[in-house]
């Protein structure tokens, strides 16, 4: 048998398939879920894994999960996530997962969701609002980051990621040095990260999941931020494609 | 469809953009509650009641005019329509409930106002909706800040009387309800010229009570753990509650009961066995509000209360029926009102010792706790709602949303995941 896990996020698609075959890719979502849930398909195809076959079982996750119309199972993200961190860090966990779009804090208890939390609608405190002003400073995340981590924290907004971008434009204009205004952009999400993680209760083992989760200057911030270790977790952006993976198998027992 | 058109245009409507309304509602209308499965056949009724929402209803009110009749258009809970009926007029909910009238509102209103607020000011300024243009008086209250400032900007347009509700619950707080209840009776019977009688007002006590049995009666049969009605039903019932006809209304609600009792009997259910119950807490949901019952019903969950305006709120604990002098039904109108448990109350205690009932009585597996973007005494008060329950063990999920659909999937993905975890 294999067992993929497709998770569509806003930006990033990932896909794990365990079983006679182990893979593990990731992919840009673009602008078309359904073309990108294509391209995975003769992917897997190439690499051996059939999803249309009777002993490849499928479950979708992420955003654009409903447009992966081989899946066997849509699950969301919340609960591919708990089960793919728990894999990573225990029965007991707390996964924090900064994605494209959304922010969420996930309680594992038991192994089971007892608890998760998730941003509203603003942007402000994800992995959007980062690339948003990585491309303003003309760098790539991984540039941001190493320049924060030499620069200084300049105060920037963590309330909305357009009032941000003016500040930072303003920042830019002011002839500021780019390295500090990295350090406040890095601050500033990891600030708005930890006051949503904050309205619930961490226990157990704390990691980072999503697209930033091997950063391990971030963890670093967002430790200071939250309290309490974060830790950054090896493949942690396959958590949600992980969990599904697991997931697919364990629901076509 | 009869047509309405001169009758809106008489009312001073803007038909044009009222057209666009009437040409987005029945799709809406279909895709969520014509596309359920095993609805009861008493629904039929509301069905005709929402198709003709801008037509049946206030053409009934112009007739009531045309005799020399008045209408009141209320937006809360805590005012007394017995007072209006007592005097042979006609109480009408306003609240606004669609995406559709809130630019309208935003053009005097800061954007940072509850969407509801902003819909009903919206509705009565662009002229889109008849029972706006067609209650000769509107009954304000004081029960945020938002509303009490809209009531001025309302009041340049239309006459407005505002009753001063009260933010605490002592003797002196309930007293202070009755008087203003009393304040209340002296406008109505100046406005109407009719007097309002001990005899009449009994009556009308009376004409209500039934209501509130009615609703109580169906909301009862949704705690059966054979599910006979839908979320999505039960909350345009409660909703067409506050501008139907009440005699009618609670007549063919009875009816709908009956039928729902033999289903019951049946064991007949809208759900299959094992769907998660959801009880829906905080703000209200004004008609045509039905988008989160909507997303949880079409999520593997079933909605089987509300503890909201729309909902246990406008019907629980009836008037006394037992007083024969007018200050004393006043009294009794004043302490059953006030047991009413709102946000606006500090402290408001009794109604998390609400949802705790309900959520025992309504067996429900978890709570969704709503609000209505920017309405801070909700949002506040859901702190202290979230932790009760918590400690009581009952999961809960908090959600803030308007009338927009730009967040259906986020929230779609919330709800799922919650039911996911209820599941587990």
């Amino acid at each position: 048998m294999d067992y993929v896990g497709i998770d569509i996020g806003s930006t990033a698609s990932k896909v794990v398939a365990r079983g006679k075959k182990e893979i593990e890719f990731v992919l840009p979502t673009g602008w078309s879920s359904k073309e990108t849930t294509q391209i995975i398909k003769e992917r897997l195809l190439e690499d051996g894994v059939d999803v249309l076959a009777e002993d490849t079982k499928v479950v979708a996750t992420g955003y654009g999960r409903v447009a992966v119309d081989f899946a066997d199972y849509v699950i969301t993200e919340i609960t591919c996530h708990a089960r793919g961190g728990r894999e990573m860090a225990g029965e007991n966990c707390s996964i924090i997962d900064v994605g494209g779009q959304d922010t969420k804090v996930i309680l594992v208890e038991d192994g089971m969701v007892q608890d998760f939390l998730m941003n509203d609608k603003c942007s402000a405190g994800t992995g959007k609002f980062l690339e948003i002003m990585a491309n303003r400073l003309g760098v790539t995340l991984q540039e941001l980051f190493d320049m924060a981590d030499a620069g200084t924290v300049l105060p920037i907004s963590s309330l909305c990621t357009v009032f941000a971008e003016s500040e930072v434009i303003n920042y830019i204009g002011e002839g500021r040095k780019r390295e500090d205004i990295a350090a406040g952009v890095v601050d500033s999400v990891a600030a708005k990260v930890a006051q949503l993680s904050q309205k619930k209760v961490l226990s157990g083992r704390v990691i980072l999941t999503g697209g930033l989760s091997g950063s391990r200057y971030f963890t670093k911030i967002l430790s200071d931020k939250v309290g309490r270790e974060v830790e950054s977790t090896e493949g942690g952006r396959y958590a949600g494609a992980l969990g599904a993976s697991l997931l697919a198998e364990e629901k076509s027992r | 469809m009869a047509d309405y058109r001169k009758m809106w245009e008489e009312l001073g409507m803007d038909l044009e953009t009222h057209d666009q309304l009437c040409a987005v509602l029945p799709q809406a209308f279909g895709d969520v509650f014509l596309s359920q499965k095993n609805r009861p056949e008493g629904m039929d009724y509301y069905n005709m009641v929402v198709a003709d929402i801008h037509g049946i209803r206030p053409a009934e009110l112009i007739e009531h005019q045309k005799k020399g009749g008045k209408v009141f258009g209320t937006f809360c809970v805590y005012v007394p329509d017995e007072i209006v009926f007592a005097a042979d007029a006609i109480a009408t909910g306003l609240c606004g409930g669609s995406q559709f009238w809130v630019p309208g509102g935003e053009k005097v209103l800061p954007t940072n106002t509850c969407p509801l607020i902003k819909a009903s000011v919206g509705a009565r300024l662009d002229r889109t909706c008849p029972f706006f243009r067609i209650a000769d008086m509107y009954v304000g209250e004081t029960t945020c800040d938002g509303k009490k400032k809209a009531w001025e900007i309302l009041g340049e347009d239309v006459a407005v009387h505002i009753m001063n509700l009260p933010q605490m619950k002592r003797a002196k707080d309930i007293k202070a309800w009755a008087e203003e209840i009393e304040a209340f009776k002296k406008v109505v019977e100046e406005f109407t010229g009719n007097e309002i009688t001990a005899e009449k007002l009994a009556e009308s006590i009376k004409l209500i009570n039934e209501k509130r049995k009615a609703l109580k009666r169906l909301y009862d049969l949704r705690k059966n753990e054979n599910l006979p009605i839908s979320g999505c039903d039960a909350l345009v019932i409660s909703q067409i509650a506050f501008y139907d006809d009440p005699g009618r209304f609670t007549k063919m609600t009875n009816a709908l009961c009956d039928e729902l009792d033999q289903r019951v009997k049946d064991q007949v259910s809208v759900v299959p066995a094992g769907t998660k119950r959801i009880l829906l807490t905080g703000t209200p949901l004004a008609i045509p509000n039905w988008k989160l019952h909507n997303i949880v019903e079409t999520s593997g969950g079933a909605v089987v209360c509300e503890e909201m305006c729309t909902g246990t709120r406008y019907f629980e604990n009836l008037v006394d029926e037992t007083k024969t002098e007018v200050p004393d039904q006043i009294q009794a109108l004043a302490e059953r009102y006030m047991n009413i448990n709102c946000a606006c109350f500090t402290p408001n205690t009794g109604r998390i010792d609400d949802i705790l009932r309900l959520a025992k009585e309504y067996k429900v597996d978890g709570i969704i706790d709503v609000n209505l973007k920017f309405c801070n005494l909700y949002d506040t008060e859901g702190y202290l709602v979230e932790r009760a329950l918590k400690e009581a063990g009952i999961p809960v999920l908090g959600i803030e949303t308007d009338y927009t659909d730009s967040d259906a999937q986020q929230l779609r993905t919330r709800v799922s995941a919650f039911i996911e975890m209820l599941n587990n």
